[in-house]
């Protein structure tokens, strides 16, 4: 098989990789760039863990091809902060204890930033019904949902 | 045993506030290596094959078209691994036979449930593995297999084990039988106090398997090299427990096999086995190459630890008022295809929040061709809740008690005999009722549609083997060293109270997990043990440290021992000489090269003392009567921790047990065809709670300190999956008016039941 040609950019970088044609972007970027920030729960699209921004759309890299982000931008939790300073989703999550084991956390990190770039005020109903896509075992969202109204308020200047 | 001395009275610096968790940073940035993250040089993948049947003879393998496949490595079968003996294994959670967990690892005869491993492969890529597996040829004898609880036991059900005989039966039998084991456990006179009783509710209970649904699937990357010595990367419950089995399992010495955990995404008890880890260090030895497995989440459903689907018949009985006078329970508990259900823990927990003069469980542990079961947060205690919540609950009605009222009356506390042996120490069974009952929660008005159900929930929790050690570098910083994976915040309650013993700043303790060959040995990460018995580890270690500071500044200063006390981050002298200013930790390390050299601490220790956990819920569902779907509209959990070190991971692990309960009660269940097939492994049709399924979850934190740690620690992580199922249900009951004994309550069953009383 014919490995592809891809070129894109990855957090903001420039980045060019060979990949197969059935290869899933989520595979590529943690195995042949070594972004393991982004998780596998499931790879059939039901658990959110793989969630990274594609052209500013959240999509399941799990299923996505590689092969489809030619010319595109890529964004996953490791672009999610600006340098060394914390996104400030990143700093309510650890403040408000809002992982426990952290598996689904960058899942939840980008699909909350997703959510909040397009809805800077929503209700804790519509915090519920964005995430929903991201399954947390740990937590009972409780804690995540806090952490993403706090963060939404901090954001609109009110914290 | 710590040689802690109890101070619950004091106040405390870091104990019972919410600092950052030291590992938390790298988690939200994306840093932080889990099972799958690890790569290295020349690695390959492995895969696994398995049965498509669900009781089949394995008659032969052919591998050769496989081998002879461009970029496969090595291809392994049963035929690779050593013969085990049966042996019972002490280090898992729950009882683990070494010849059956082999045998689970990959089938050697007889395949005994559809996923059953019974070939690996591993090839340069994983989708070379996976055409490789396509290539291995089996040869199956399909036999008849047999999927529930009650088919296994009719006279005529295919056998799994020829030689599995029916232990805890006089006389021993002698024909071989799918029920593994009989175990009973009571006080007093069951039947007699039944007959005391009023009113006496029969009622029969069944529940599904359910899995544990961490989000993270098995993983590991694996090196054997040709000196015999293994090196492993797993996420998992416990790095001590895969050396031991994997050792067990390929015949090889535990010294020659080095585990380094990595983080773990969720376990629940699920990862207190291997399933991968032997299968890996195989390939590798075959290969000469790093191997990496890891599990698809079908495979995770297909051939990991559900929790047993059960059967519980129950009979209780009370008088006119409202006093539990009798009980009689029979459990009957799926293992899967290997004996070894939770039933045993069941059958002791059951009874536990009452004080019922005459109470008898038998216990039955049985065998059927579904993979085979794992523990799961407060191991078979769920399901027995279940049953005991909602009679109880039952029984309240019909002496026309408020359930809390009706539960405090009989509540077990102090001094009372449990069923299961020791009479109760200190225990917050009380003081958790009457938390719930004070609730605002409790007495606030309800809508249409809507009912409120509460229950009880108890669990013993672990002690077992912890070790630590405790490092002072030459600036007076702290690393406190363990060995239990942390799963949920262990870190920062290790590193608070190693704060708290020094009276330093919690940020100059790094807390650090260390793999097998650099820490003791450490048991589990399960039983909610780890705040508590490697905190007690990580204590004593410190206080060992403490001890050395102590004599490093009489030395310095040339004054007795005695005369020297350590507080707030420093030693100072007790008899008020003159002059000695006070040493802080940093005086001391900058001058330990020329006192005596490095100054380290460690504990080991078997943490007896547990202190047991009791959690009350309330829960509140809206019903549709057109649809028979339940919301939960409202939640509230109170919870004896004992003492809190992180109230916020405690309240996490609280709120996560009652999420996880509520999934148990309305959604999950694992659904086979008539063949044995599990037809929903995925998340879609096995469907878990989402955010938008859930309420906020309040939380009370009961703070009943265990006298025995010196911090008052009770774990925390499993009662709190207890009483969800029986709340919800009993909710469900007084919105409703039915009471539904079969789970879950999805809405065509609860419609159905409605229907029913509506007719
Ligand atoms: S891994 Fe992509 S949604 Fe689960
Ligand atoms: S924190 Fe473990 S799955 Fe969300």
């Amino acid at each position: 098989m014919a490995r592809r040609h891809v070129s894109t950019r990855v957090n903001g970088e420039p980045v060019e990789f060979l990949c197969e044609p059935h290869q899933t972007l989520l595979d590529v970027l943690r195995d042949e760039l070594q972004l393991t920030g982004t998780k596998e729960g499931c790879g059939t699209g039901d658990c959110g863990a793989c969630s990274v921004m594609l052209d500013g759309r959240l999509i399941c890299s799990c299923l996505a091809l590689a092969a489809e982000v030619e010319g595109a931008e890529v964004r996953t939790v490791e672009g999610i902060a600006s340098g060394n300073e914390l996104h400030p989703l990143q700093r309510h999550f650890l403040e408000e204890a809002a992982l426990q084991c952290g598996i689904c956390t960058p899942g939840f990190l980008v699909a909350a930033k997703a959510l909040l770039d397009g809805n800077p005020d929503p209700t804790e109903r519509e915090v519920r019904f964005a995430l929903a896509g991201n399954l947390c075992r740990c937590t009972g969202y409780d804690k995540i949902i806090r952490a993403v109204l706090d963060s939404a308020a901090e954001l609109r200047g009110e914290a | 045993m710590a040689t802690a001395e109890v101070d619950q009275q004091k106040k405390f610096k870091w104990i019972g506030t919410r600092p950052v968790r030291p590992d938390g940073l790298d988690k939200v940035r994306g840093r932080a290596n889990y099972g799958a993250d690890h790569a290295l040089p020349g690695m390959i993948w492995g895969k696994v094959l398995r049965s498509p049947h669900a009781h089949a003879r394995i008659v032969s393998i052919d591998t050769s078209k496989a081998e002879a496949m461009e970029g496969v490595h090595a291809v392994i079968t049963a035929a690779d691994l050593p013969e085990i003996l049966s042996e019972e294994s002490k280090i898992g959670e729950g009882p683990t036979n070494f010849r059956d967990l082999s045998h689970n690892v990959i089938a050697r005869e007889k395949a005994l449930y559809h996923g059953h491993a019974v070939a690996a492969v591993a090839a340069t890529t994983s989708a070379i593995a996976q055409q490789a597996l396509e290539a291995i040829q089996v040869e199956y004898e399909v036999l008849p297999h047999v999927l529930e609880g009650d088919d296994a036991q009719a006279p005529d059900a295919p056998i799994l084990h020829d030689d599995l005989f029916t232990k805890g039966v006089e006389p021993r039998p002698t024909r071989p039988s799918n029920v593994a084991s009989r175990t009973e456990m009571g006080r007093g006179d069951a039947e007699a106090g039944l007959a005391k009783a009023d009113h006496v509710i029969t009622r029969s209970f069944r529940t599904k398997a359910v899995h544990q649904g961490y989000i993270e699937p098995h993983a590991v990357v694996a090196t054997l090299g040709e000196d015999g010595r293994a090196t492993v990367w797993a996420s998992s419950q416990g790095h001590f427990m895969i050396r031991a089995y994997c050792a067990k399992l390929l015949g090889m010495d535990q010294s020659q096999i080095k585990v380094i955990p990595a983080e773990i995404g969720g376990g629940f008890g699920g990862k207190t086995t291997v399933y991968l880890e032997p299968l890996a260090i195989a390939l590798s030895g075959k290969a000469g190459r790093p191997v990496k497995m890891v599990m698809s989440r079908e495979e995770v459903f297909r051939a990991t630890g559900p929790a047993s689907a059960t059967r519980i018949e129950l009979r209780m009985g009370c008088t006119k008022d409202g006093k539990l006078t009798g009980a009689h329970a029979r459990l009957e508990y799926e293992a899967g295809a290997f004996p070894g259900s939770p039933v045993g823990a069941a059958v002791m927990t059951l009874f536990a929040p009452y004080d019922i003069d005459g109470c008898l469980a038998e216990g039955y542990d049985i065998v059927v061709n579904k993979c085979k079961v794992a523990a799961y947060r407060a191991p078979g205690a769920p399901m027995a809740a279940y049953a005991v919540e909602t009679v109880v609950d039952e029984l309240a009605e019909k002496c026309g008690i408020d359930p809390i009222e009706f539960r405090l009356q009989n509540a077990s506390r102090e001094g009372t005999q449990s069923a299961f042996g020791p009479k109760f120490k200190r225990i917050g069974n009380i003081e958790t009722l009457e938390a719930a009952k004070a609730h605002p929660h409790y007495s606030a008005p309800l809508g249409p549609n809507q009912g409120r159900g509460v229950a009880s929930g108890f669990w013993f929790n672990g002690g077992m083997q912890s070790s630590a050690t405790v490092q002072v570098a030459d600036d007076g910083t702290i690393c406190v060293v363990s060995g239990n994976p942390d799963i949920g915040g262990s870190r920062a309650s290790l590193a608070m109270m190693a704060a708290e013993e020094f009276g330093i700043d919690v940020k100059l303790v790094d807390p650090q997990i260390a793999d097998t060959s650099v820490v003791g040995f450490s048991d589990l990460t399960g039983g909610s043990r780890v705040t508590f018995a490697t905190g007690m580890a990580v204590v004593d270690a410190c206080r060992d440290v403490i001890r050395q500071l102590r004599e490093r500044a009489a030395s310095i200063w040339g004054i007795e021992v005695d005369a020297v006390k350590w507080s707030d981050g420093a030693a100072r002298a007790t008899n008020g000489d003159a002059g000695l200013e006070p040493l802080s930790l940093r005086d001391i390390a900058l001058k330990a090269a020329r006192t005596g050299g490095p100054i380290s601490g460690r504990a080991s220790l078997t943490a007896r003392g547990v202190g047991m956990a009791f959690a009350v819920h309330i829960c509140d569902v809206e019903v549709d009567p057109e649809t028979g779907k339940v919301d939960v509209v409202r939640y509230t959990t109170v919870q004896d921790a004992g003492r809190a070190i992180h109230p916020s991971y405690v309240e996490g692990q609280m709120q996560g047990g009652a999420a996880q309960g509520i999934g148990w009660a309305l959604n999950e269940e694992y659904i086979y065809d008539a063949d044995g097939k599990m037809e929903n492994p995925g998340f879609l049709d096995y469907r878990m709670p989402v955010a938008s399924d859930l309420p906020m979850i309040d939380t009370v934190i009961v703070e009943v300190p265990n006298p025995t740690h010196p911090y008052g620690v009770r774990g925390v992580g499993e009662v709190p999956i207890v009483p969800p199922i029986p709340a919800v249900v009993n909710a469900v009951h007084a919105a409703t008016g039915v009471r539904i004994t079969e789970l879950p309550l999805s809405p065509p069953r609860v419609l159905a039941a409605m229907d029913a009383r509506r007719n």
